[in-house]
């Protein structure tokens, strides 16, 4: 009859969909990939972070930010507020300028590109002559002041970018006073730094790479004062009054120089080599910062000696007789310190240490002693150690939510609990509408917990695995062992770790209860964990049981990795999820699949090479299945295709290392060696990308048969009540689908709660399945009698669903990588089916149950499959008739690791990493939607005059931080119905009004 | 009627001995009779040879069903694959009712006691220079054992000639089940996959879709070598049986595709063992075919708990004994005449 039935166009159902999905990409968590520029904006109070792709993301207060994207992609180089105003400035490696600027747009701030800008010079001048090597925007807010490669600077226009030849500083006119003799040494050669004099507004400090540093006045067109340095130049930085200026070189050492209007030409205060005498990196950066006890504050960074510690990453910061060198794991970009902005105030005093690092943010709180690190809020390095797999919760109780929250501030100690210092802009953003978490496995054996209810990604609790395992890495062996009187003074800051002690700690599943606390965790060798969330410290012995699951399978050899070691004895946790019994599968393969059944006391775990049902309660293993294909010898030798590319891997290092090698010979200097490496890399893997094209690609076409390699595998798992056996009886079953296209149902039988101790959980072979398309099951799901997936564990005893309809027939919906599949139940009888690759070439890569609700009305919402593609498609796929409601593409289908990260939430929204430290937030609902929504305010400066704009800036500020003041009052209205909404009984009255409804 | 014989599964002897046996065994030693057997997919096969009859041995798991039916009202049509599932398949025959009038086949040879590997479908209504061929990877041993590449064909459009992207049949096996039709060769652009245009889609994609469909695989190609193909003058010369089932137009693709998902509904029934029984095709749920959907059920039930009630330890002796029961039936006249209206009606 179906071929009858055309794809027919419902006009109503087609307006309901209109109301249900809507697809969009909302918001980036995490820490941009490859941060290249970094710039702040006193005044804003927003820093902004530029890229090697070109995006620059601009960050205020939590909630506050901002995302634009340069068409040209290429990196940012560096980044320059305007001064006093909502506008910034980027230089890209094309030698492009580009103006931003903040609007307000129907209500909510934009970023937005404004103007684009090419320094040109006259026909027939080497690129060079134009080469832009340092940006002033001037106080004035009229003029850009570009220093280049030849010396020259020049003076451009905002915001035309017009360029204003007869303001040009030429390096003759600058070199027409300077001594012969020192002239003739050193030509003037590029611009390193430029800046404006912080008293004066018409006297800006130019420095030459050669060391010249001059002070020009704007107003007469000459050079006042000439400081001959004799070191190559790095930076400058102005003291506060105006009176000095200290220079940092490229051998390590800074020099300090008086500017008074007697002497002209002169000679330096004090010049220091602070890491010497031996040889020393070059200090690129400085920081001279007054306070009012005196003592000034000096940051600066690198300069470290160059033999045993040239390799270190590091920010010094010295006041007084304290001095600490912040020791990095990756390389700095760039670091900016927040002080008092005040034009009035007589002091720097500064407050706080922003530091970009490659991989990360790291904030020192310098008020406090000890200068401890602030917590961020957002930017948070989802990589620091590499993710592995990632879990959704969607609505977490309240309780829970607590708990989580008091276990990780306990383990957050040692952060200051200094105020986050950039609170540029106001979040506008309704309250997310429920608590959500994101759980992400780590290759080191932790697990992070993320609040992932709103537009800050933000890190609530770490849990590690790794103390229950003995690991040739040592917990003592920390670099805190480094002595007191050690020099130079390093000191280890931020998370970002990429090393991991053991490969086999990784972890690959996680389920979480929402309503008991259980977390069942499995990983790389086979191990898997169940815990209990503990609000106090514990010392206890965590239970130890094997399953074998080859069973009597004969003739076969694990040649993988063995199992971890367990530690002997009572282990010591913290506050938090504590675990209790650890199930070491054998052979100790990756875990595969992972389901917790949090009433029933059980968990299932599945590998390669079958699966197995673990009693928790009992702390007995009920039973094990080999699903190992007597021809498969592929799942036996272990992680074979992992050995392989290992060896490709390696090789393809060799000749990274060698490539780069290469090209660091043929440039010069740039931008440090670490993303000349990178470039190499990305350069190599154009190279390979190009091989493989030469080559003729071909598919073979073979129908699957059973001999297939990993057949076995058990891809998914499934605890559900319902009538397996006959339709009179419900009992609870567990469900498995391999790889192979195999779906095995079990009987169990649990004792009733009075005497789940006393008997035995029995399961017993009910079902077996053999798809005959033998795709990879992906999925399996129970629909009860009103056609609607069977309720999670718990959520019925919690009153937050429904109880299933245990009247009508159920139904089984089994979704391989190719169809999906309606069977009636008990009796498995095939009822519907959706192909999805016979009919468009995709095959199935993730799936869920999503509710969608509608827009326009509160009371409707639908249960839809949301499936992600290999193509990266999404599909929203109706239940329970299996009819493709929509399609969106989502991400490139050459992303593969995207596809593979990506999980979908409970309620139409997703993650997946478009980097190895970014999660891109989708949202496929239209009633669902969490983006950043946020004003920077503009306050009317129309005055030059800068105590005057100081005191309309306070004024703006307080009159904004009274209406920040009506916003809470709003808040927490909107706080309030939100409780109101997580009250059980309300949520149950809007239930039950709901089903009468239908 | 039934009987029930064991024979020693390591050495069962010719195929004459086994006709002679069977002849006797239901004391019929003159009438010529038709051996079929029903093999794990639940096809009626035939066992008229040595290698056949072999096969059929080694595939007894542990009963052999054995079907004998008088060579002159034999219905050959009843064998070949999916003959056991296409009786279900009933909807399809309301929908489409020339079926019923299918004619008896003229028995020219016995093309009914071999498989079709392949065939040219839809001559009638594709372009000449156009193939489209069907491929029974099903119960076959051999591999589909073909390649594919990216390409680019020549086409003429509205703007003149232009270059387009295409698939292209790289490499044959030998000995493969493409190779051995001799209906696909070297450089064949590939157009449609079971009815679903290729153009737009990646290697990758056409790859997965030829695979999700490797069990009944449908390929309209543009062969290479132009020079074989038929000059047609009237519809049906040249179409063989398969073409009535598929006449469509093949400028519809979407019909096509929502037929030929329906028609693969019936070849493609996935296995359940219950309660660690003998496996079984799933049946399709289909409400409307009460009556007959009852008659192919009481079979399956009968079937099933004769196997369910086998205890596992005399299998498991019939097993090590070397031997291989069987259970097989000889159909009765006045019975075989119901059975048959039932396999027409279905077929």
């Amino acid at each position: 009859m179906r071929r009858f039935l055309r794809p027919g166009h419902d006009p109503v159902r087609e307006r309901l969909k209109r109301d249900l999905f809507q697809f969009n990409k909302t918001v980036e968590h995490g820490f941009p990939h490859q941060p290249s520029a970094l710039g702040y904006s006193p005044f804003l109070r927003l820093m902004a972070i530029g890229t090697r792709s070109g995006a620059i993301k601009l960050y205020g207060a939590p909630g506050v930010e901002f995302m634009g994207l340069h068409e040209e992609n290429n990196t940012v180089m560096q980044i320059h507020f305007i001064p006093d105003q909502c506008q910034l400035v980027t230089l890209l490696d094309d030698n492009s300028l580009h103006l931003w600027s903040l609007k307000q747009h129907s209500g909510a701030s934009e970023l937005r590109e404004e103007h684009r800008f090419t320094l040109k010079g006259p026909p027939g001048s080497p690129p060079s002559a134009t080469q832009i090597t340092a940006v002033l925007p001037h106080s004035s807010r009229e003029v850009l002041y570009l220093g280049t490669e030849s010396g020259n600077i020049f003076v451009v226009e905002l915001p035309s970018f017009r360029v204003l030849e007869d303001r040009t500083i030429t390096s003759e006119a600058v070199l027409q006073r300077v001594p012969e003799d020192y002239c003739n040494r050193r030509s003037c050669e590029l611009v390193e730094a430029l800046w404006e004099h912080p008293k004066n507004p018409d006297q800006i400090l130019i420095g030459y790479s050669r060391g010249l540093i001059v002070l020009w006045d704007l107003q007469n067109n000459k050079v006042t004062h000439h400081f001959l340095g004799s070191q190559q130049l790095e930076n400058l930085y102005w003291q506060r009054d105006g009176s000095k200026f200290i220079s940092c070189h490229y051998d390590g050492s800074y020099t300090q120089w008086p500017v008074s209007s007697d002497n002209r030409q002169p000679e330096p205060l004090e010049n220091l080599v602070p890491y010497g005498p031996f040889p020393c990196k070059a200090i690129s950066k400085i920081y001279w910062q007054t306070t009012k006890n005196g003592l000034p504050y000096i940051i600066f960074q690198g300069g470290m000696p160059r033999a045993s510690y040239g390799d270190r990453h590091s920010i010094s910061v010295v006041h007084g007789s304290q001095q600490t060198a912040f020791d990095f794991t990756s390389r700095v970009i760039d670091f900016f310190i927040i002080f008092s902005s005040e034009p009035t105030a007589e002091f720097d005093d500064p407050s706080a240490m922003v530091v970009l690092a490659e991989e990360e943010l790291v904030v020192i709180d310098l008020k406090t002693a000890g200068w401890p690190a602030v917590h961020p809020p957002y930017l948070a390095s989802l990589h620091c150690s590499a993710i592995t797999c990632s879990h959704h919760v969607s609505n977490i109780p309240l309780k829970l939510w607590e708990r989580i929250i008091s276990a990780g501030s306990k383990q957050n100690i040692h952060y200051s609990n200094m105020p986050w210092p950039i609170d540029g802009g106001t979040n506008i953003a309704p309250d997310p509408p429920q608590r959500d978490l994101l759980l992400t496995g780590h290759e080191d054996g932790t697990v992070r917990f993320w609040d992932a209810s709103g537009v800050c990604l933000h890190l609530l609790y770490k849990l590690s695995t790794v103390r229950v395992f003995l690991t040739d890495a040592d917990p003592n062996d920390n670099m805190n062992t480094l002595g007191e009187d050690e020099w130079p003074p390093l000191r280890k800051v931020g998370t970002f770790d990429p090393y991991s002690d053991d490969p086999r700690l990784g972890i690959q599943k996680i389920y979480l209860c929402k309503y008991s606390g259980y977390l069942a965790v499995a990983g790389t060798a086979g191990q898997v964990l169940v815990m209990e969330l503990n609000d106090e410290d514990a010392e206890h012995v965590v239970d130890h049981a094997e399953a074998d699951l080859l069973q009597d399978q004969e003739g076969y050899r694990w040649k993988g990795h063995e199992k971890l070691k367990t530690r002997d004895g009572p282990v010591r946790f913290e506050a938090g999820f504590q675990p209790f019994v650890l199930v070491q599968c054998q052979p100790p393969a990756v875990v595969t699949s992972l389901a917790l059944h949090s009433e029933w006391k059980l968990v299932a775990f599945g590998t390669s090479h079958g699966f197995g049902l673990f009693d928790h309660q009992q702390k007995r293993l009920v039973f094990v299945k080999c699903t190992l294909h007597p021809s498969d010898q592929l799942a036996l030798e272990g992680p074979l295709s992992r050995v392989k590319s290992l060896k490709k891997s390696l090789r393809q290092s060799f000749r990274r290392i060698r490539r780069s090698r290469v090209s660091s010979r043929k440039r010069r200097g740039g931008s440090g060696n670490a993303s000349e490496v990178q470039e190499a890399n990305a350069k190599f893997d154009q190279d390979a990308l190009q091989e493989m094209e030469l080559a003729p690609v071909q598919r073979k076409i073979e129908a699957r048969s059973a001999e297939d390699s990993f057949t076995g595998f058990v891809r998914t798992l499934y605890f559900a009540d319902t009538f397996l056996r006959d339709s009179s009886r419900h009992c609870p079953s567990l469900w498995a689908g391999t790889n192979g296209g195999t779906v095995y149902a079990f009987c169990l039988r649990v004792p009733p709660a009075e005497r789940r101790m006393d008997e035995p959980v029995r399961a017993e072979q009910a079902k077996e399945i053999q798809l005959m398309h033998r795709a990879p099951v992906v999925g399996i799901l129970v629909l009860d009698g009103r056609s609607t997936p069977l309720p999670e564990p718990l959520e019925v005893a919690h009153d937050l669903s429904k109880s299933p309809d245990m009247q009508g027939s159920h139904q089984l919906l089994v979704v391989s990588e190719e169809q999906f599949k309606v069977f009636t139940l008990p009796k498995v009888s095939s009822k519907l089916k959706l192909k999805l690759t016979a009919l468009e070439g995709c095959r199935v890569r993730k799936v869920t149950v999503a509710n969608f609700g509608s827009c326009k009305t509160d009371d409707y919402s639908e249960n839809d499959l949301a499936v992600l593609t290999n193509l990266g498609d999404i599909q929203i796929i109706s239940l329970p008739f299996l009819k493709v409601q929509i399609r969106y593409p989502c991400i490139r289908k050459e992303d593969v690791s995207g596809i593979a990260s990506c999980v979908f939430t409970k309620y139409g929204q997703g993650f997946y990493l478009i980097s190895p430290s970014e999660f891109e937030r989708f949202s496929l609902s239209t009633k669902w939607l969490v983006e950043p929504r946020c004003t920077v305010d503009m306050p009317e400066v129309t005055s030059n005059n800068h105590v005057h704009k100081s005191v309309m800036e306070s004024a703006a500020r307080k009159s904004r931080s009274s209406e920040d003041y009506g916003e809470d009052e709003r808040k927490s209205g909107r706080l309030m119905e939100h409780a109101l909404l997580n009250d059980e009984k309300v949520l149950k009255e809007i239930q039950s009004t709901l089903e009468g409804g239908r | 009627e039934f009987r029930r014989f064991s024979l020693e599964r390591s050495k069962p002897g010719k195929f004459e001995e086994f006709y002679g046996l069977l002849q006797h065994v239901h004391k019929i030693p003159n009438v010529d009779v038709l051996v079929g057997y029903t093999d794990i997919h639940g096809d009626l096969l035939p066992i008229n040879n040595d290698d056949n009859y072999h096969k059929a041995v080694s595939t007894a798991n542990p009963l052999l069903r054995i079907f004998i039916q008088r060579k002159e009202d034999a219905d050959y049509s009843a064998f070949g694959t999916d003959t056991m599932t296409r009786k279900k398949n009933v909807l399809s025959n309301v929908l489409r009712p020339d079926n019923h009038k299918k004619k008896p086949h003229i028995v020219i040879s016995m093309p009914q006691d071999f498989r079709p590997v392949s065939s040219i479908i839809d001559v009638d209504i594709l372009p000449e220079t156009h193939r489209r061929v069907r491929l029974y990877k099903y119960g076959t041993d051999k591999p589909l054992g073909f390649y594919i590449r990216d390409g680019s064909s020549v086409r003429v459009t509205p703007h003149g000639l232009e270059k387009v992207p295409g698939i292209f049949i790289s490499r044959l096996v030998p000995g493969g089940l493409a190779q051995s039709t001799g209906l696909l060769a070297v450089n064949d652009e590939v157009l449609e996959v079971n009815g679903i245009e290729v153009s737009g889609k990646s290697l990758d994609q056409v790859t997965d879709m030829m695979i999700a469909n490797s069990r009944n695989l449908i390929i309209t190609v543009r062969p290479a070598n132009q020079r074989n193909n038929v000059v047609r003058n009237s519809r049906t010369s040249g179409s063989s049986g398969q073409s009535t089932e598929s006449s469509l137009p093949s400028s519809t693709p979407n019909i096509l595709a929502n037929f030929l998902q329906g028609e693969e509904e019936s070849d493609e029934e996935d296995i359940i063992i219950e309660d660690s029984g003998e496996p079984q095709q799933i049946p399709k749920a289909a409400p409307t075919s009460e009556s007959l959907e009852s008659l192919t059920q009481i079979e399956l039930l009968q079937e099933s708990t004769q196997n369910g009630f086998l205890p596992s330890s005399e299998m498991n002796l019939n097993h090590s004994a070397g031997s291989v029961s069987m259970d097989y039936e000889v159909q009765d006249p006045d019975h075989k005449s119901l059975e048959e209206d039932g396999t027409i009606i279905t077929l």
